[in-house]
């Protein structure tokens, strides 16, 4: 039984529990070539499909001749919207209460936009058969700028919408108008600016961006005839949700899909949607018989599936002299594009962007949201980021700097002045949040004595006093960000996706001899769930994390979950995790307790094994346990030893941070150089600090591209002018500034293990660090706002703009 | 589409194989050859995930013809563990520093990390960004990378590994 020569410290270290740096399981495969993404599955008889798409971003497609393209070898089938009409599928619903067109029908509504789908029996042939489509389109005007959509001569992008004033948000103004949306109280808030001592105002918008996993979206579907059974490997980010919607839309029995997604390569929000690539490879797949592959290359990647941001903030505080925020109010534009595919909880047309009042005690804000449609690809996903916490924490932290600079105070200090205090938690937000728990003062402190803020004021001072003096042509500028996230979608009562309660899960199963398998509703792009989940296991019910093994992604095996992306995973599966090792644990105990012949109530846990109160000899452990459970279980009880565990988390959870960007930029250049970023994350309970490390230098080099460069961009025809790597900025090793990571530890009071999600807080927290160090930077020569994203050639005409060029 | 015949070694076996002029090496290697660790992510030389080790350098398969290879000594992610199957130096590198998260790029990372340290077995942190510069990772921000690839030099050129201070 218990090896007395063990130490407790080493049998604690051998589970690899909670707070250790385990190594991950997952890098034994990826090392050495042996991952297993959806392009590298292969069946028998696999056909390629692959898309004509539209050179126009607005047009009337007036024919489509596809007998060329039939007649060129390997060619087997050329599917458009009229046959996906014959099966109902010509357009598909959004996850945001929109419908989208699954292939052109009768017009284009954006560049790149799916035409026509060719099924060939490789990737070259399919090719050729694209080439081959012969489209006849006729050029409408297009609508690029989303501040004119709602102009009384707009162009009519959405005729399908006719005639219909009343959209799954609410009512519609004009026919480019999708939804308005509100949150607060107007009038208090109207209140508030009418009184104030000063108050700001300013547009700031957060640019179109791109997620951009570096493998691209990508399905396999196989449809067996015999069996009237669809199987769909896919990059899923959620897996049920695809198969669930499948089902919905389809309408093939859910039981007779089979939704596997294998190894994903990353996923940042991208792969939440369903997309017409999905939708044409299984109806494929079901004409032909045969399994059909659907691989978009990194040009369609960029151009069609799923954007990020586009939100257009005009922002405004009021603040007495001293400082003290008395009301916010904030009015967005979002750019949609040409369908709503914002990939965001159902009821929620702007996400979570009520986050919007931050990590401040604001009496009273109100926020008005209005999405309109352009010209410009679906989308709106969660880019590395809760949904739509991203622009609300650039909105709110660019903000505070403005009212700082108007008010001629230090930005920490204004923060420090602002900031909910440690007594006010749980605290309820103006635009109706409950945070759970939060020390700001502390993380903010403790980031300005790490970095000697006040040190680095001095010498941006000196700095500036140089420069104007014509000794250096470099300034300095010091970017703050303190934000608060809103993670953990989430509670059933507020968050669903088409109507799936966003609850997640997790079965442990137990093996007599010791081991098991944890299976998971959610599913791993990169995270290390294979290690981390087998960690909480490890801690809650003392088997090793070694002995676990944790499986994702395939809808047969694993209990219904919402899958991964908004950090919900450690919130909400992570708490699924807790719940189902106690129920083993709870099992276990009664097992124990028969077995050591005492009350369940004399037992004590102790690491790996129950011990009787007050008799340190008398130990029974859980991997002995294991062997009972299965084969001399008490009399009376079932034998087995595994628990299921659906968790609706009662709450969100509210990570938060404090960041500081040191940065130089020539002003005759606009060259810049990050010289140090310091990022403190504190996401309560920490179940592997290497992991989390790793998180946070990737959010944060994902937030630096985003501020320093990346975009999506459209010309005045509605081009995309940044649809490839020659393009678009994805930062190498060599422009990837050094990252210094630091912690507090403020735990979730209602989760089980008091974590709260931390893989999106260095996107959220990142991008203002940058926008706020640029703009320091260029303020004391006049500035109050640069727009992102700022490349070497923006802040050379912020430069020129400010006369210091 | 006529075919043509090619042959190459790969990973130290001889392999054969009938494709079309176009046909990438990627493909080949991924298709006809079975090796899927090598990976696509731009098809237009960007990424760095289709990195093989063709005739002693980098290149990445995604812009190379299965048709220019012939005859050559290709090696890919499958051929980079030690022959006893333990893992390599790299490999273990990259899993000891968290050097990895998705796994994507991980292949063409080490292939190229392992031609590097070849060209320069000491580099430094400065040496190491630019000679992976190549290669694009969307999740870890490199710096883990780094010092998989120091580790690696340093277990390689059997000196001590001392992790930077953050």
């Amino acid at each position: 039984m218990n090896d007395m020569t063990i130490t407790r410290a080493e049998r604690e270290a051998k589970l690899e529990g909670m707070g250790c740096k385990r190594k991950r399981v997952e890098d034994i495969r990826f090392t050495q070539g042996k991952g297993n993404y959806v392009d590298d599955v292969k069946l028998p008889g696999m056909l390629h499909g692959d898309f004509v798409r539209s050179p126009h971003p607005h047009a009337r497609i007036k024919s489509i001749d596809k007998e060329k393209a039939l007649k060129v070898p390997g060619v087997l089938a050329v599917l458009t919207a009229e046959d996906l009409k014959g099966v109902n599928l010509a357009w598909m619903p959004t996850l945001a209460g929109d419908v989208q067109m699954v292939l052109a029908d009768g017009k284009v509504l954006f560049q790149n936009q799916e035409v026509a789908f060719v099924v060939a029996t490789d990737r070259y042939a399919a090719d050729d058969g694209i080439n081959a489509v012969e489209v006849e389109y006729e050029a409408l005007p297009v609508l690029v700028d989303p501040f004119h959509a709602m102009d009384p001569d707009a162009p009519v992008l959405r005729e399908d919408l006719a005639g219909k004033t009343e959209g799954a948000h609410g009512p519609r103004r004009h026919h480019n108008h999708i939804f308005e949306w509100t949150v607060g109280d107007r009038d208090l808030t109207d209140a508030a600016f009418r009184k104030a001592e000063v108050t700001i105002k300013e547009m700031i918008s957060y640019h179109r961006t791109h997620p951009s996993p570096l493998e691209t979206c990508q399905c396999l579907c196989s449809f067996d005839k015999v069996k009237g059974e669809l199987t769909i490997y896919g990059t899923f980010q959620a897996p049920h949700v695809i198969r669930t919607v499948v089902a919905l839309i389809a309408k093939i029995p859910e039981h007779k899909i089979h939704v596997i997604a294998p190894d994903i390569g990353g996923g940042f929000g991208n792969k939440v949607g369903a997309y017409p690539g999905y939708i044409c490879a299984a109806v494929a797949s079901i004409v032909t018989g045969r399994p059909v592959k659907w691989v978009e290359d990194r040009i369609e990647n960029l151009c069609a599936t799923s954007f990020a941001r586009d939100y257009h903030m005009t922002t405004e505080i009021a603040a007495t002299k001293e400082g003290k925020v008395t009301g916010l109010r904030v009015h967005v534009l979002a750019d949609h594009g040409a369908f709503d595919a914002c990939a965001d909880p159902s009821k929620w047309p702007a996400g979570f962007f009520n986050i919007v009042t931050g990590s401040y005690d604001f009496p009273t804000a109100h926020l008005a949201v209005d999405g309109v449609y352009t010209n410009k690809a679906p989308g709106g996903v969660a880019y590395r980021c809760s949904f739509r916490v991203t622009e609300a924490a650039y909105c709110i932290e660019r903000a505070m700097d403005i009212l700082a600079q108007k008010l001629g105070m230090d930005p920490a200090e204004l923060r420090l002045k602002n900031f909910i205090r440690q007594e006010q938690f749980p605290y309820h937000s103006a635009l109706g949040w409950e945070y759970d728990s939060g020390d700001y003062h502390t993380a903010m402190k403790k980031m300005m004595e790490v970095v000697d803020y006040a040190g680095l004021r001095r010498e941006q001072a000196e700095k500036r006093a140089a420069f104007q003096r014509g000794e250096t042509r470099e300034i300095m500028g010091l970017g703050i960000s303190f934000f608060t996230e809103i993670v953990g979608a989430g509670p059933s009562k507020n968050c669903d996706i088409l109507g799936i309660a966003m609850f997640d899960s997790c079965e442990i199963r137990l093996h007599p001899t010791g081991a098991g398998i944890a299976r998971m509703g959610t599913k791993s792009q990169g995270q290390g769930h294979e290690t981390t989940w087998a960690q909480i296991i490890a801690t809650e019910i003392g088997i090793p994390a070694d002995d676990i093994m944790v499986e994702e992604g395939n809808t047969d095996t694993a209990p219904y979950g919402l899958g991964t992306y908004g950090s919900r995973s450690t919130p909400v599966a992570g708490a699924a995790i807790a719940m189902a090792a106690r129920k083993v644990k709870a099992k276990a105990q009664m097992i124990a307790a028969y077995r050591l012949e005492v009350h369940e109530d004399d037992l004590e846990w102790d690491i790996d094994g129950f011990r009787v109160k007050g008799l340190p000899e008398k130990f029974l452990g859980m991997k002995d346990i294991c062997w009972i459970a299965y084969n001399a279980p008490p009399p009376g009880m079932e034998p087995g030893l595994e628990a299921v565990s659906y968790y609706d988390p009662p709450n969100m959870t509210y990570p938060f941070g404090a960041y500081l960007c040191v940065m130089d930029i020539d002003v005759d250049t606009g060259v810049y150089k990050v010289r140090r970023f310091y990022a403190l994350d504190d996401c309560g309970t920490r179940i592997n600090p290497m992991i989390i490390e790793g998180q946070v230098h990737g959010g944060l080099t994902e937030a630096f591209a985003i501020a320093m460069g990346q975009e999506i961009r459209y010309d005045e025809n509605g081009n995309v002018v940044t649809g490839s790597f020659m393009d678009f900025f994805l930062p190498t090793a060599v422009e990837t500034p050094h990252w210094e990571t630091d912690f507090t530890v403020t735990p979730s009071p209602h989760h089980p293990i008091g974590a709260k999600g931390v893989g999106e807080s260095p996107n959220v927290g990142g991008v203002p660090a940058f926008s706020n160090a640029v703009n320091d930077a260029f303020s004391f020569l006049g500035s109050t706002h640069i727009q992102m994203p700022h490349d070497f050639w923006r802040n050379w005409q912020a430069a020129k703009t400010l006369g210091a060029v | 589409m006529a075919k043509t015949h090619v042959t190459m070694r790969v990973n130290g076996s001889e392999v054969e194989g009938l494709v079309e002029p176009r046909t990438l090496l990627v493909h080949f290697i991924r298709e006809n050859l079975a090796l899927t660790g090598t990976h696509i992510g731009c098809e237009t030389t960007h990424c760095g995930a289709c990195t093989v080790d063709l005739d002693g350098m980098s290149v990445k398969s995604c812009t190379v013809f299965a048709v220019q290879a012939e005859g050559s000594e290709i090696t890919t992610i499958e051929g980079m563990a030690n022959a006893d199957g333990t893992l390599s130096a790299l490999q273990e590198g990259f899993r000891q520093m968290h050097g990895l998260q998705c796994g994507f790029c991980t292949p063409g990372m080490i292939v190229r990390a392992h031609r590097l340290l070849k060209e320069n077995p000491n580099p430094s942190e400065e040496e190491i960004r630019f000679g992976i510069a190549g290669n694009l990772c969307r999740c870890t921000g490199y710096q883990n990378i780094v010092k998989a690839i120091q580790y690696a030099a340093a277990k390689i050129n059997g000196t001590e590994f001392r992790e930077a201070a953050e």
